[in-house]
């Protein structure tokens, strides 16, 4: 290795109670590299990028940059020597604007003239194709935008090395072109790209080098380009792993659920409202809506789960209306729910899984005249763990213990049990690992095959496109059409997920019934 | 360099151990105070703590102290274990005590076995009438729980100071702010002869042991801790969060209700301004104490009325301002707060001195570079 | 009513509103930093019992407001070490504060009942205080309320125009966010937290001081926790905290005012009043849930402590 090297790890280790996130990982990236770094969930990735980042301190191990020793004291550093870092979860502040924001991440002298600063944000931006206004308020940006905001940021500090954590998990298609068209120009400059994803397709069309980790190890170094996506998945998740799970064709039945002219104003201020979503699902299938985060999933999440009540006649399930039905009366009828966060929504962190099947499951014979037969809840929490192979300290271990696989396949176990005949589930293996992905993708696969209709809401587009029968996007509140799979190109798919339902109209005709 | 750092499954023997440590340091905070005000340690200590209850008279006395801070503590753990921040005991008690003093005043120096239960259900009808307007506001309104519950308890003091004054003074009373005397038909039956301690004891213990039954056994308890815990959960699971606030606090001011009930057909005998040294407030200590079960009610009521008898007892023994109660009490759940943390948290040697060590001593990378 | 009783009830408005307006600015700037000190009522009275105590040992009334001050500071740190740095429940922790603030006052206040001492005294503006109206209302006060004003413009600008007062947004809205800015998050909430203590204090000191020269066991009535409600009806701004302040301020004053009316009410009823406006207020807000939420500081009440 030369001395030219822009960052170089050498045997990075970091322990925390009960696992070793890094241990021993060697890295090298060079100027004007995009360098992948490839793993499942649970790999080290994230604790490598902290550690590079100056947000934590490896327990071992020492940095090289541009080949001088470094020990990081914090972010601030870490930015003053030209590392600059895009995280998954924005670390922006809604309720400042653009050059607020930015002005935070500077040294007091360099913020202190707000006019010359959003004369070089607009600079900046412009040069990189990046449209921005910096005195928008945050809150009012899309996703997209939110995050050329934190590109902007590292670039008016001068990075060398950018750092991005799943840039691409929260874009549509089309921004995903913008973004890699970008990051291109920068690394044509001489910028540094460290790009942090599990998505192999991205990582063949952007990368020169890539380097992967399993279990806080490097398990081997590659030219994307010139090695297969197969062989890349083997280094992530080892030889034992299935890689995906068989899906064969689905055989709809009659209609289960249909919702028609859904508008529901959310109270929350930042907050997406339902705009006049129609849709209908048959038993036997899988339906996938596709979107960005924040465009209305949640909302329609619980408009289908009772939380959200809406006129009656709006939610019809199985010839009865249901609309104005809560929680717990609808899941009697048979609509099992699988919500985005499945620590503090699905499940109370602190209580027990025998708790947490109490949680919905409890109409299961588990309360009888206000007692609660704790023996049944044990009875029926050891099913699902049996069943689903939920890894865990025993049926009382409390729910935060649960690795995320194994607390999802839990969660989806737990309604599974209940044989739902309509099952809605959102992002249910986001952040999950392979073989928990694979394990959560069977159960649903199983459902439909039982002739349940499961919805299933994810950003995860090869997900949607291997599961599901029909799919759609959702944008801003509202539903493009659900079409057939196999009918429905990427570029179509991006649309939608941008909010453009123009040539939408005459499609939904043929393509629905 | 010392750090915290979360621990992966909360400690359960820091929950239980957490209330004796704070215990402890309030007993060594005590003996240095008293050392700073040029007293006898250990005689002070000996006169607040084991003085008081050194003989059988004591023991009654505690448990009559024990018995509102009980009942009081009960309601509040319903609330509390749901994340309701009910701090209107003593809004609840006082109401409580007025009502029942209506109701003993309406039937004067009459006779039956109905009046008692009659009076102390008027005491428990208007604690939980003045917990159900927190309850409202905070269904119909969403007003913060905290900051309702405290105005309603100044606005019932004042209104306890106007019954006093006025409506329910003793015509014959000297013009002294004070109700006339019950009848014997509307006064609690003693438990031990030759003491105070009435049956206002036995109310309380039932209490705790309901409540621990409720959480322990019962749908709704289960429903209030998830709601407490997750609310977000709670929500999902489509519990009935509305009726479940209404159920916290009613019953969180029937028996806060009933406490000030007991007090006046109790051991008084007649509505006084001073009818309570502060029981509400108190009672939110021996919540936390307790660690919101029964056993550790009963045993954390005992001890905060222990504070009440101690405090007395220092301005008969050493002539020192009976304020020491208060004191006693703050650093009491102070240190209970602190020594919680160690629940989640455990302190580590961070070893941020290491990182650099390591650096220095890796001759690859000197010939490297 | 006559003109001149209009401008002595205001006059006593602005009297009586101080204490609100110090103590509620000190704890909009806590709770904008995400921390939410319930402990002010016990603070208020730590630094009352303190001022007094500072006024009696030296004569100086300086000694005494610095006094008031610094126990203010030092209970708000008590309280900073508990819910910033053990990462307690703020509720909780905040609670603490106020019973054993309460406990403490009345035990080293004890030997103070009943003593008297030469508190602030009136204070005219020359020329300003001799305008019609304004003059009385506004610029014929002790020190401590033109100080409070000072205070008031101090913290609008700070808020507005300061990269401290961004700061402070900042780690309010998400001390995650601003832990990967790099920004000192428990420092800025402990400096936050200091200045509500020392706001608490300086107003408990104003009660002991200039509002009733004396000390009696819990002399502050609620206004801590008034002073908490009147800053969620500010909707964490400025400018509301000082006109609620007032607003408050003219409640606990009514009385006066209705015996100006002549009306023959109960005083035990008549004290109930400002409880009893709170409360309105309260319910009043909730009219807007929406607006409320838009401007509460989103991590309030939240514990936060950075992962290693």
């Amino acid at each position: 290795m030369t001395a030219a090297a822009r960052l170089r790890l050498e045997n990075i280790v970091k322990e925390y109670p009960g696992c070793r996130a890094n241990d021993g990982i060697d890295l090298t990236v060079a100027p004007g590299e995009i360098h992948a770094l490839l793993g499942e969930n649970g790999a080290g990735k994230s604790t490598l990028m902290k550690v590079i980042y100056g947000v934590i301190q490896p327990d071992e191990g020492t940095l090289y940059w541009d080949g001088e020793k470094l020990t990081l004291q914090g972010p601030a550093h870490a930015r003053q020597l030209g590392i600059g870092m895009v995280f998954q979860h924005f670390s922006l502040f809604e309720t400042l604007t653009v050059t607020e924001n930015i002005a935070l991440g500077l040294p007091a002298s360099e913020a202190k003239d707000r006019k010359a600063l959003e004369k070089r944000i607009r600079e900046v931006s412009t040069h990189y194709g990046m449209a921005l206004d910096p005195r928008r308020h945050v809150h009012s940006l899309s996703t997209g935008e939110r995050q050329r905001v934190e590109i902007v940021r590292c670039l008016i500090q001068h990075s060398r090395l950018l750092i991005l954590d799943e840039p691409t998990s929260v874009l549509t298609p089309q921004e995903v072109a913008d973004l890699f068209r970008t990051l291109r120009q920068l690394a044509s400059e001489g910028c540094s790209i460290l790009f942090i994803s599990h998505k192999l397709q991205e990582v063949r069309d952007l990368c020169h080098h890539a380097t992967v980790l399993r279990n806080g190890k490097v398990t081997g170094e590659c030219d994307p380009t010139e090695t297969s996506t197969d062989a890349i998945a083997r280094l992530m998740v080892g030889d034992e792993t299935p890689l995906s799970t068989d899906v064969p064709p689905a055989t709809p039945g009659a209609p289960l659920l249909e919702v028609s002219g859904l508008s529901y104003a959310s109270d929350d201020p930042f907050g997406t409202a339902l705009r006049n979503i129609t849709m209908e699902l048959r038993a036997g299938e899988i339906v996938g809506i596709a979107g960005v985060a924040g465009n209305g999933q949640d909302e329609l999440l619980r408009a289908l789960s009772g939380e959200y009540k809406a006129a009656a006649n709006q939610v019809c399930f199985d010839g009865q209306d249901v609309g104005q039905l809560g929680p717990d009366a609808r899941r009697r009828a048979g609509i099992a729910v699988v919500p985005e966060e499945r620590l503090g929504r699905g499940a109370v962190p602190d209580m027990s899984l025998v708790d947490n099947t109490l949680l919905t499951a409890s109409a299961q014979g588990m309360v009888s005249k206000g007692w609660v037969a704790y023996r049944k809840a044990r009875e029926y929490a050891t099913r699902v763990r049996d069943r689903f192979q939920v890894k865990s300290d025993g049926i009382e271990a409390p729910a935060r213990s649960l690795s995320g696989g194994n607390l999802q396949k839990f969660i989806i176990g737990r309604e599974a049990l209940q044989e739902p005949r309509l099952l809605v589930a959102s992002h249910p293996t986001w952040g999950v690992d392979v073989g928990s992905a694979v394990a959560i993708h069977q159960v649903l696969v199983e459902l439909r095959d039982r002739g349940a209709a499961v919805l299933l809401i994810s950003e995860d587009l090869d997900e949607l496109f291997q599961l599901c029968t029909r799919m759609g996007a959702i944008c801003g509140g509202r539903l493009s059409p659900l079409v057939p799979t196999e009918s429905l190109s990427i570029g179509q798919l991006g649309q939608w997920m941008a909010g453009d339902f123009a040539d939408a109209a005459g499609e939904v005709n043929h393509a629905v019934a | 360099m010392l750090s915290l750092e979360r621990r992966q499954v909360d400690s359960r023997l820091m929950e239980y151990l957490s209330p004796v440590l704070a215990l402890v340091l309030t007993v060594i905070t005590g003996f240095l105070i008293f050392l700073g005000l040029d007293r006898d340690p250990v005689e002070g200590l000996r006169l607040f703590f084991i003085v008081p209850i050194s003989d059988a008279v004591g023991v009654a006395e505690l448990g009559l102290k024990a018995a509102p801070l009980l009942l009081c503590a009960a309601g509040l753990t319903i609330c509390y274990r749901a994340r309701i921040w009910n701090i209107g005991a003593e809004g609840h008690f006082l109401m409580g005590a007025v009502g029942a003093t209506i109701a003993a005043l309406h039937f004067g120096e009459g006779t039956g076995f109905w009046i008692l239960p009659v009076v102390l259900l008027a005491g428990i009808a208007c604690g939980a009438l003045w917990s159900a307007i927190a309850a409202f506001l905070k269904t119909h309104f969403h007003c913060n729980e905290i900051l309702t519950t405290i105005m309603l308890n100044y606005i019932a003091l004042n209104l306890l100071l106007y019954a006093v004054h006025g409506p329910l003074k003793d015509p014959y009373g000297f013009s002294f702010p004070q109700s006339a005397m019950f009848g014997d038909a509307a006064l609690l039956p003693m438990l031990i002869p030759g003491t105070r301690l009435h049956i206002g004891l036995l109310f309380a213990l039932l209490a705790a042991v309901a409540v621990g039954v409720l959480f322990a056994r019962t749908f709704i308890g289960f429903q209030l801790k998830v709601l407490g815990e997750d609310h977000k959960a709670a929500e999902f699971a489509g519990f009935p969060r509305k009726r479940l606030v209404w159920f916290a606090f009613l019953v969180a001011g029937g028996l806060a209700g009933l406490a000030g009930a007991s007090e006046v057909t109790g051991p008084i005998g007649q509505l006084i301004p001073q009818v309570s040294p502060g029981y509400g407030y108190t009672a939110i200590i021996v919540v936390f104490m307790g660690r919101m079960k029964a056993v550790g009610l009963i045993l954390a009521s005992a001890l905060l009325a222990l504070t009440f008898l101690g405090g007395e007892m220092m301005q008969i023994g050493m002539n020192l301002p009976k304020a020491m109660t208060g004191l006693f009490q703050g650093l009491l759940l102070f240190y209970l707060l602190t020594c919680d943390a160690f629940i989640h948290y455990r302190i580590r040697l961070t070893r941020r001195h290491v990182t650099a060590s390591a650096g220095t001593n890796t001759p690859l990378a000197t010939q490297e570079s | 009513m006559s003109p001149d009783m209009i401008v002595n009830i205001l006059a006593a408005t602005v009297v009586a509103g101080t204490p609100l307006l110090i103590v509620a600015l000190g704890e909009l700037i806590c709770e904008r930093s995400g921390v939410l000190n319930l402990g002010q009522e016990g603070m208020m009275l730590i630094g009352a019992v303190a001022g007094f105590a500072g006024v009696y040992a030296s004569g100086s009334l300086l000694v005494g407001v610095i006094a008031g001050m610094a126990a203010g500071v030092g209970m708000s740190l008590l309280f900073g070490f508990m819910a910033i740095t053990l990462a307690a429940n703020q509720y909780a922790a905040g609670l603490a504060l106020t019973i054993f603030g309460t406990g403490l006052s009345a035990f080293v206040g004890t030997d103070f009942v009943g003593k008297t001492i030469d508190g602030f005294t009136k204070l005219p503006i020359p020329f300003l205080s001799d305008i019609p109206v304004l003059g009385p209302v506004l610029f014929n006060h002790d020190l401590l309320v033109y100080v409070s004003l000072g205070l008031f413009v101090a913290v609008y600008v700070f808020l507005r125009h300061s990269r401290g007062g961004l700061l402070l947004r900042a780690v309010g809205e998400s001390p995650e966010s601003a832990n990967a800015n790099g920004l000192p998050v428990l420092l800025i909430r402990y400096l936050a937290v200091s200045f509500g203590g020392a706001m608490a204090g300086l107003s408990g000191a104003y009660l002991s001081l200039a509002y009733t020269p004396l000390w009696t066991e819990g002399m502050t009535a609620g206004r801590g926790w008034i002073a908490l409600a009147l800053v969620v009806f500010a909707t964490w701004r400025p400018v509301r905290v000082l006109l609620g302040a007032y607003l408050f301020g003219l409640a606990s004053i009514l009385h006066l005012v209705l015996q100006g009316f002549g009306w023959d009410i109960s005083p035990e009823l008549l004290a109930m009043l400002p409880y009893v406006v709170t409360v309105v207020v309260l319910v009043l807000l909730s009219a807007n849930p929406t607006r409320t939420r838009l401007h509460t500081p989103l991590s309030i009440g939240q514990p936060w402590r950075p992962s290693r």
